[in-house]
């Protein structure tokens, strides 16, 4: 069960302002059936730029529907340009706090206000193909949308991002990338240093022993004794790796994959991408 | 104003003639069974007692019982020891729908390198057996099908499932946690080799199951420890609640024919009731072959949890598959596997009833659902499309 605030329950168990604005001044419609959450946020606006109504629709849970609720209140009486200024941050803080796994619902009620505001000035609406990349192809949730919820909510984490903005709840795919831009965001990596494969400096006979060694013992070894298997190195001729299987695997006919597969591939990652493993029976 | 408990599938209430046989065992009955005294001693043979309670129920053998910490220990003992009892075999087969208890588990062993078939259900959820047997080969280790499923009740068929495996001489595990005590389970013409059930789902208390493991089948330990349990469940012994589960058993034995009947018929009522009073509502699940407790109900264009939050307001507890009430982000895995459109997997709730209901609390639900339901589509931004339109976000999570 969720812990929802007394604020969160009164707004969802009497949201306000709901409904349509005939001949409204714009619309935000965000989210999708599919998503699992839609709003679409009605605004009427003066000739001074001043939010004179605000209603909403939204299907969701109860806390998209207060984020709803909130936003509409919030807004009305502003002047655009104070709107735009509105976080989902201050969303939440409007309704005594979200659970931090239902921050999104605050995040799509900003996004929400963005595509009325853009709508209303004539800007290009499709909020994603102008605004970055496609990140989470999940729930269709951008490098920019992720950005903004970094920087305006201080996230660190990928979880912390999943709940704000959904991405990497699906099928997680993205996680690697939403971590990239973390880093990016919180200045561990410079925003225009793409993390290239550092170049590598080439191996000395012993240097690559060594490794090798290193490998085998703390990743490849442990690896192969789960299914009873095992490994001894045999030798190491210029960027040839001689092996001998040992235990379950002499007997397992598979065994020719796991040297390339597994062995192998282990070696190429992690040490030297030109390595080859070669069985030889001792 | 008590709660109108309609998630029995969640968890049951311990019935108070079980609770009543517990209480000795967590007072003045607290001897190990094991001991060499008789303060101790006395207890094994109340142990001795729920064993045969329950094997009654499931018409097996009592030492054919062995006890455990509950529905998941169950199902990690089983897949575990088809495993390790059969080394070189490497390939489970198992459902789209399982629970988290057999799922998790065989996510965990393909990272170690088995090699697992999921079998995919139709859109009433049920099986294509034909599928099953072009699954088989010689290297299964293990088939492993829910009898029954939580979230829409539908039973698989069993009996023919066991004789497609034991034809190959595959072993069988099912986690029947969800029809033991709903349904009739007979495991001396049902020939599977292992079979999960839980505590807490038959009005018995938590934290304590069993596993059958037929007689002859091979079997490995999952706890090693002292020699409770003949050595194959190490662990002093949950005695008050072995003897509770015993007790949950035998009323179960007793219960099944209202489950059948007046469990089944308040379902029914139920279900007519809200399919009729809430336009653009459909049952998820084949109606046919289900369990007699559970309905579950998708609404459309309305999300199951902001449902459930406004029954909460009324006291009355039941369950959804909607994305939001789980913490992650999509709608329930089962009414995915089923192919359930998104218009209706977000707002799907589940009844589960069970002996403790009544026929004034399904009056109630009749009476307050609907109005919710309207409530929340007066809300929702899709009331007046015909189907979804085409999402603003390139939502692609199908
Ligand atoms: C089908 C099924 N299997 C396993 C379990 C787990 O049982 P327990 O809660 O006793 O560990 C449950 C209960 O949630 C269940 O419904």
């Amino acid at each position: 069960m969720w812990e929802y605030t007394d604020k969160v329950r009164e707004h969802f168990l009497n949201p306000r302002n709901v409904g349509e604005i005939k001949n409204a001044s714009a619309i935000g419609e965000v989210g999708s059936l599919a998503c699992g959450d839609a709003l679409k946020l009605f605004l009427d606006i003066d000739e001074n730029d001043r939010i004179v109504d605000a209603k909403f629709q939204t299907f969701g849970c109860a806390s998209a529907i207060a984020s709803s609720s909130a936003l509409t209140e919030l807004l009305k009486g502003k002047t655009l340009e104070e709107a735009e200024k509105i976080t989902n941050k201050e969303i939440a803080d409007y309704l005594g706090g979200l659970p931090e796994e239902k921050m999104h619902c605050s995040v799509m009620g900003q996004e929400a206000l963005e595509v009325a505001i853009k709508t209303y000035r004539g800007e290009p609406i499709e909020l994603h193909d102008h605004e970055g990349t496609i990140i989470c192809h999940c729930f269709g949730v951008t490098d920019e949308q992720i950005l903004r919820a970094v920087e305006e909510n201080g996230l660190t984490t990928v979880e912390e991002v999943t709940h704000y903005t959904k991405a990497g709840g699906g099928c997680g795919k993205c996680v690697d990338d939403i971590q990239r831009l973390i880093d990016e965001a919180t200045g561990k990596v410079a925003a225009c240093e793409v993390p290239e494969p550092a170049a590598r400096p080439t191996l000395s006979n012993i240097e690559r022993m060594q490794l090798v060694m290193k490998v085998l013992n703390e990743e490849v070894r442990p690896r192969l004794k789960q299914d009873g298997g095992d490994v001894e190195l045999i030798d190491i001729e210029g960027h040839t790796v001689k092996v001998a299987l040992r235990g379950m695997c002499t007997s397992c006919p598979s065994s020719q994959l796991t040297l390339k597969n597994v062995v192998e591939k282990a070696l190429q990652e992690q040490v030297e991408p030109e390595l080859t493993v070669v069985e030889v029976s001792q | 104003m008590t709660t109108i408990y309609f998630d029995n599938n969640a968890t049951t209430k311990i019935d108070p003639l079980v609770l009543k046989e517990m209480m000795p065992f967590l007072t003045d009955y607290y001897g190990n069974p094991s001991s060499m005294h008789k303060f101790g001693g006395q207890v094994s043979s109340h142990i001795a007692r729920a064993r045969h309670q329950l094997a009654s129920l499931l018409n097996a053998q009592p030492d054919e019982i062995i006890f455990t910490a509950g529905g998941t220990e169950s199902d990690n003992t089983a897949i575990y020891s088809a495993l390790e009892a059969q080394p070189g075999k490497k390939h489970l087969i198992t459902t789209r729908v399982e629970h988290p208890a057999i799922l998790n588990v065989c996510r965990h062993l393909e990272q170690r390198g088995y090699d697992i078939t999921y079998l995919g259900v139709d859109e009433k959820g049920l099986l294509d057996l034909e599928e099953l047997r072009a699954a088989l080969r010689p290297d299964t280790a293990l088939v492993t099908i829910m009898y029954a499923n939580s979230e829409t009740g539908v039973i698989f068929p069993m009996h023919e499932i066991a004789k497609i495996v034991k034809e190959r001489g595959v072993m069988l595990h099912t986690d029947a946690v969800q029809a033991v005590g709903k349904i009739p389970i007979n495991l001396e013409t049902l020939p599977v080799d292992y079979l999960s059930l839980s505590g807490h789902k038959i009005h018995g208390p938590k934290g304590i199951g069993a596993l059958y493991v037929r007689k002859g089948a091979t079997f490995r330990p999952h706890m090693r420890g002292g020699h409770q349990e003949h050595g194959r469940r190490a662990g002093t012994e949950n005695t008050a609640s072995i003897v509770g589960l015993g007790k949950a058993a035998e009323l179960a034995q007793l219960s099944m024919e209202i489950e059948n009947t007046g469990v089944k018929h308040m379902r029914d009522t139920l279900e007519k009731g809200l399919l009729k009073a809430i336009p653009e509502s459909i049952i998820n699940g084949d109606t046919e072959s289900r369990l007699p407790n559970t309905t579950n109900i998708s609404f459309k264009h309305v999300e199951g949890e902001a449902i459930l939050l406004m029954m909460d307001g009324f006291e009355i507890a039941a369950s959804s598959g909607s994305a939001c009430t789980s913490g992650s982000l999509e709608p329930s895995h089962v009414l995915r596997a089923m192919g359930v459109p998104f218009t209706y997997a977000h707002g799907s709730i589940r009844f589960s009833l069970s002996r403790f209901n009544d026929d004034k609390e399904i009056k109630i639900v009749l009476k307050e659902l609907p109005e919710i339901i309207k409530r929340l589509r007066e809300i929702s931004p899709y009331k007046d499309e015909e189907g979804a339109e085409a999402p603003k976000r390139p939502c692609t999570c199908s």
